[in-house]
């Protein structure tokens, strides 16, 4: 790997034409083999050589005006970050990439490039945009395996605390940020472990659960206290968090599961994919030995086309399924997941049926799960979410056999937090309201990520996490309100993706 | 962390732990139950929490050796520690503030109607409880219920106090009349008898169910059952429900979904470890977990 290997000593190297430049291809990630790796949990991306990283950063135009800047979410300075890649001083560019994003080895990893930075890269108007994704993974990845060499110097304290609910990537960012600035943080989890849906819901053949505990570890070193089995709304309540705290961040995350409400849907053999990657990941019942049991289906079935789906149908794949299939509402184009996860799940060969929609679980006379009842759908008119509607093709109904079916059609929040706290205002979907500062109804009580957008996004629950905690530094350094400082766009037309609120990571099967 | 300060056998195979949980031991609730889980690798267990001490600090759990998880549990020895334990989770009991109710409480179930029968007697609620095992050694709390009010111990084999299950003597209480309200909690079959009684009579009655939990928070799902044709999570919704709106073939069917896995689980223990202490293993209709464990009643 990588990892291991000394940075290049920084010797000059002749600087290429931007003609030069346009003539290099963009270099591929190495992969473990489909065959192989549908049978392990073994992370499938394997990471670029530093050679390959060293040719892909001199594809960067280093563009006067970066419109990757504003393609990403937290705004990372990328031009910056593969220069001083490409010149050969990879620690300066890991401590550029470190000050911009909190969980570099996290986002390199699972966040869509392709729909953020990567498609507003001038290069990807004429070809293949850089696999800026790939180079900030190398990067983090290099940071984490020289970490002692990038130690900061502990914060002066500031003589205030905060409390953080929830320990997703909002919640870590959050907590980094603050530390940072020397407040004195306590982070609040429901589960026995840290790191949110990176650690209970991305399976380890996507990110390895070593480098989230890696990142929960460095917070914990910089002075972060993370109380475990703590539910904020059961073991204390946010009120109470209030008086004891100076200042609150809720970032409990949409953990809860939508099913399809079809009937059939209590029968045995149905998860619901947040039941079943909890148990895989987090409870590790991958492994037959584990305490935790689980099913292990051989005809699967997967309702949902998001990154859920993706996750849900190939973890099946790789615990023995024989077939797994893929079951979607609308059509390929339309997949909200990760482009990289289609196309890995179709190498390692999982069924894909477009423009079907379940509308009965089927089971036996023992109550376990045989098949699904489903209708095909045709593309009508585009909805609110700018997509084609699916409507149902009358009299087009037939039955898919499978002896497991895991549901993944989104998530939805949870009243346990916000009904403790009557002061708090949330939406009719029961999303906590923010203003522009991420302060919610309650004073010093801020909230990001998924349970203020609705599930979203890794990054942008990170972005939320970082705001916030500026937004915390500055009411209680009493500079409230901060100023509101819009960045500066680098060129006058923003691109789409920054625009538009994401899609869900899942695409429901009703309505 | 939590230290385990007492381990007592109640019965063959059920154990009452007290272990350090201050914050749990401050604000629960009857009817509340806690996950524990005992360290890397292991199952989350979700077990009720049958009394709790503020001042000391403690709550105390009862807990049924079934499946593996469980086994591991009531090995416990005052001094060890259980990494994590969460909660008070669930709804708390709904509880009348007079009147006469009776307690139900089958096995392990005892221990969960011992919070409520405990809290009743405080506001002055007249309580008979009811309750039973296959023979002597199976009763279990028999003792404390009895400082709350009546208790009607009843034996399959006759062993012990009346002949039969507890639903027979339940029969009688509610014929001789004036009950308003039954608490019933054990394994579903009897909880299904218990309510095939109360409902023609239009008697209210709560029970307190134990599906399959990961969680416990509302993430997963894996708990839902079906209560007046609606699916609700037994973890947030629950655990007590109006038992005459369970679907309790629902709920014991979907009790059965890791049978074939908690059987190998245990011979794997029992494989790498001759000579456990055991009881006779499985009395009652036992229970859930997260799965495997088969534990909380
Ligand atoms: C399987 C899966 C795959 C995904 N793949 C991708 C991907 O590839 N790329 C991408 O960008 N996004 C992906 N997402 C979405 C992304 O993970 C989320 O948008 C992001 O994690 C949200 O972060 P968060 O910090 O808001 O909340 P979460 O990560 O959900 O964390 C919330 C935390 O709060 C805890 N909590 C909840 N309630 C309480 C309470 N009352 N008290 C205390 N703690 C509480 C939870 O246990 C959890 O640990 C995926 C999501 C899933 C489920
Ligand atoms: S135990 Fe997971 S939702 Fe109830």
């Amino acid at each position: 790997m990588t990892l291991e290997q000394e940075p290049p000593a920084p010797e000059p190297r002749p600087a290429l034409t931007q003609k030069e430049r346009m003539q290099l291809k963009r270099v591929d990630m190495p992969e473990q083999e489909p065959q192989i790796r549908a049978a392990n949990f073994a992370e499938v991306n394997l990471g670029l050589t530093e050679q390959l990283a060293l040719i892909e950063a001199e594809r960067c135009l280093q563009c006067p005006k970066p419109y990757c800047i504003d393609g990403c979410p937290v705004r990372v300075n990328i031009p910056q970050f593969i220069r001083l890649l490409r010149d050969g001083d990879v620690k300066a560019a890991a401590a550029s990439l470190l000050d911009d994003n909190a969980l570099p080895c996290v986002t390199g990893r699972v966040c869509p490039q392709e729909s953020q930075c990567e498609k507003v890269c001038l290069r990807a108007k004429t070809g293949k945009s850089v696999a800026i994704g790939h180079l900030e993974r190398y990067v983090a990845d290099w940071a984490m395996a020289h970490a002692d060499e990038l130690a900061r110097s502990p914060a002066a304290q500031a003589g205030k605390s905060v409390a953080i609910v929830g320990s997703g990537p909002a919640g870590l960012t959050a907590a980094g940020e603050l530390v940072k600035r020397g407040y004195d943080v306590t982070v609040f989890e429901a589960f026995h472990a840290a790191g949110g849906v990176l650690i209970y819901g991305i399976p380890e053949f996507r990110l390895p659960k070593d480098i989230v505990q890696a990142e929960v570890d460095r917070l914990v070193a910089q002075g972060v206290k993370i109380e475990a089995d703590a539910i904020i709304g059961k073991t204390y309540t946010l009120p109470e968090l209030r008086e004891r705290f100076d200042a609150v961040f809720i970032a409990v995350g949409a953990g809860l599961p939508v099913f399809m409400n079809v009937p059939g849907e209590n029968l045995k053999g149905v998860y619901s994919a947040n039941e079943y990657l909890t148990r895989v990941n987090l409870m590790g019942a991958w492994d037959p030995e584990a305490d935790t049991p689980l099913l292990h289906g051989q005809r699967v079935v997967v309702v949902g086309g998001g990154n859920v789906a993706m996750d849900a149908v190939r973890t099946a794949r790789r615990l023995g399924a024989a077939s797994a299939t893929i079951v979607y509402r609308r059509s390929h184009d339309e997949l909200p997941a990760r482009a990289e996860e289609v196309h890995h799940a179709e190498q390692e060969g999982v069924i894909f049926e477009f423009l079907v929609a379940p509308t009965e679980v089927l089971g036996d006379e023992n109550r376990w799960v045989t098949g699904i009842r489903c209708i095909r759908m045709a593309l009508g008119e585009p909805d609110d979410s700018g997509r084609r509607r699916p409507e149902p093709i009358e009299g087009s109904e037939f039955e898919m056999p499978c002896d497991m079916l895991v549901v993944a059609i989104g998530t939805r929040s949870n009243p346990l937090l916000t009904q403790t706290a009557p002061d708090l205002e949330i939406n009719k979907w029961g999303y906590i309201v923010t203003d522009e500062h991420g302060m919610t109804s309650m004073p010093g009580v801020f909230a990001g990520g998924d349970i203020v957008r609705g599930a979203a996004t890794v990054i942008l629950a990170m972005g939320d996490g970082k705001k916030s905690a500026e937004s915390i530094n500055a009411y209680l350094t009493g500079n409230w309100p901060p100023a509101v400082v819009e960045p500066e766009p680098a060129h006058a037309a923003k691109p789409a993706a920054h625009e538009r609120p994401p899609r869900p990571a899942a695409a429901g099967v009703a309505g | 962390m939590h230290r385990v300060l007492t381990n007592e056998q109640l019965s063959p195979n059920v154990y009452r732990l007290v272990v350090e949980a201050p914050r749990i031991a401050q604000i629960r609730k009857p009817g509340q139950f806690v996950i524990v889980h005992l360290g890397h690798g292991a199952e989350r267990i979700p077990l009720t929490i049958a009394d709790g001490d503020p001042e000391a600090g403690t709550i105390s759990l009862v807990i049924q050796a079934v499946g593996k998880s469980t086994f591991d549990l009531v090995e416990l020895q005052p001094g060890d520690v259980i990494a994590g334990i969460a909660g008070p989770l669930g709804k708390p009991t709904e509880l009348p503030e007079s009147g006469r109710v009776v307690c139900v409480g089958g096995g392990v179930g005892t221990a969960v109607i011992l919070p409520i029968a405990r809290e009743l007697a405080r506001r002055g609620v007249r309580v008979t409880s009811i309750i039973g095992g296959r023979s002597r050694e199976w009763v279990i709390l028999e003792d404390d219920l009895a400082r709350c009010g009546e208790v009607v111990t009843c034996t399959d084999d006759g062993s012990y106090g009346r002949p039969g299950f507890v639903t027979e003597a339940l029969k009688d209480t509610l014929e001789a009349g004036g009950i308003d309200e039954v608490f019933a909690v054990g394994p579903v079959p009897m909880m299904r008898a218990v309510v095939a009684l109360t409902k023609p009579l239009d008697v209210p009655t709560t029970v307190s169910l134990n599906p399959i939990m990961v969680d416990g928070t509302g993430m997963c799902g894996g708990c839902r059952v079906t209560v007046d044709g609606v699916t609700r999570y037994a973890c947030v919704d629950g655990p007590e429900f109006d038992g005459r709106k369970v679907d309790f073939d629902e709920l014991a069917d979907r009790l059965t979904t890791y049978r074939p896995f908690e059987r190998a689980a245990l011979e794997r223990r029992e494989a790498c470890k001759v000579g456990l202490k055991t009881g006779e293993r499985g009395g009652v209709a036992a229970p859930a977990a997260a799965g495997a464990a088969g534990g909380a009643r």
